[in-house]
């Protein structure tokens, strides 16, 4: 079967993790994988451009990650369970990362999900929505 | 010989492994959606299996990206608790169950599933918040386990019919062992949830509530919904519930419904959650 990556592009505010794109994050999400340790923690938290300087990221992906804009990391081939491991290094909690990411802070995005989540109504499609 | 005698389905949220571990169990958030598993819990006791295979995915927890298998089964004496960022989860080593889990494992590859063999293993919450789920905080759990991980991270994951169909091949590989044992096939992960973009916190309750109900009646038309719509309705994380469809196919055409329950939100997730045993135990 012919795989068709592009039929995800048309989901709004949504990056899936394709095979293709992994291959462009592979030494971001490396770099991720190596704060499964404390240690390994403690070193980046010290000093994170130092830590990054030791991976093959591309310049963006590191800036991202300085920033920590989850989203531009996403874009660059990161995986938000591999990018886990670096707010989990800040000590934040997948909500509080995760609302980040959205036209929201915290406090409005807990009380969405206490109110039953984000309707998909109208977060099906681009087109419907008239953003392609 | 070896028998399937029910199939457990579970959300495996990390903030509810969290939450066991950090003893908030009984805090007005959480105390709704632990309520709903104390049933389980209680059923759980009176119907412990000697093995459970867990079918979950590993959240960038073991693997990362030089190795990334579609199915694989670990086939070790023991597995670790993964350190995923917050360090380990306080829980007992999960043991393993050596002997089923080759047999299984052998007889699924002879049947066409080319299964990665684990011989090392570390496990992430994706099996250890369902096994705090179904039994609490005991020193040492009381099931031996043999992990089933799926990719269900990176696109493309494998299709539906496969997954369904590999349910019925671990059907007949438990079916086909010597030894008399209990064995229970728990399929983990979802039901909608999306953690990540501006369309984060996706909730489709009704598309979930639909998903439990054609996943016990009708799995065989279920298994053929394409990944894009689970995306699409369930959220990009959604599509961890082609994992439930292996639980469903290693139970046999019919089944009976012991137990349902649904909450939202924990975190950010549809908690879904199901007791089903085969009609014909
Ligand atoms: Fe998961």
């Amino acid at each position: 079967m012919k795989p068709n990556f592009e039929q995800y592009d048309d989901i709004p505010g949504t990056t899936i993790f394709t095979m293709d794109l992994a291959r462009q994050g592979f030494h971001l999400n490396q770099f991720c994988m190596s704060l499964r340790s404390a240690a390994n923690r403690e070193r980046f938290k010290a000093d994170e451009r130092a830590y990054l300087d030791e991976w093959e990221m591309k310049e963006d992906q590191k800036q991202a990650v300085l920033d920590r804009d989850f989203q531009r990391m996403l874009d660059l081939g990161g995986n938000v369970y591999f990018l886990s491991k670096i707010f989990a290094s800040d000590g934040l909690s997948y909500v509080q990362a995760v609302s980040t990411m959205t036209d929201m802070n915290v406090e409005q995005y807990q009380a969405m999900m206490l109110a039953g989540g984000r309707s998909p109504d109208g977060w099906r499609s681009k087109k419907e929505r008239g953003e392609a | 010989m070896a028998r399937i005698t029910a199939g457990i389905a579970t959300s495996h949220v990390p903030a509810v492994g969290a939450a066991v571990d950090m003893q908030r169990t009984e805090e007005p958030y959480w105390k709704p959606m632990f309520d709903g598993y104390e049933f389980s819990k209680q059923w759980m006791r009176e119907n412990t299996p000697d093995v459970a295979i867990i079918i979950y995915n590993d959240h960038a927890s073991y693997f990362g990206m030089e190795i990334m298998p579609t199915f694989a089964m670990g086939i070790g004496d023991s597995f670790a608790i993964c350190d995923e960022g917050y360090g380990p989860r306080p829980v007992p080593v999960v043991e393993g169950a050596p002997d089923l889990a080759t047999h299984v494992c052998a007889s699924l590859i002879l049947d066409d599933f080319d299964m990665t063999i684990l011989n090392v293993l570390e496990v992430d919450h994706g099996l250890t918040v369902p096994m705090s789920l179904m039994f609490g905080t005991p020193d040492k759990w009381p099931t031996k386990v043999i992990p089933l991980p799926v990719n269900v991270v990176m696109n493309p994951q494998p299709s539906g019919e496969r997954c369904l169909a590999l349910g019925k091949a671990i059907r007949r590989a438990v079916a086909s062992f010597d030894d008399d044992l209990n064995v229970q096939v728990w399929g983990t992960g979802g039901m909608s949830h999306q953690i990540q973009g501006a369309r984060a916190g996706l909730i489709n309750l009704p598309w979930d509530i639909q998903f439990m109900d054609d996943l016990i009646a009708q799995p065989e038309v279920l298994q053929y919904k394409s990944h894009l719509e689970y995306m699409v309705e369930a959220g990009s994380e959604g599509v961890e519930l082609i994992m439930w469809l292996i639980m469903r196919g290693a139970l046999g055409d019919q089944v009976d419904e012991v137990y349902r329950f649904n909450h939202v939100p924990a975190s950010n997730t549809s908690v879904g959650h199901l007791i089903l045993t085969p009609k014909d135990n």
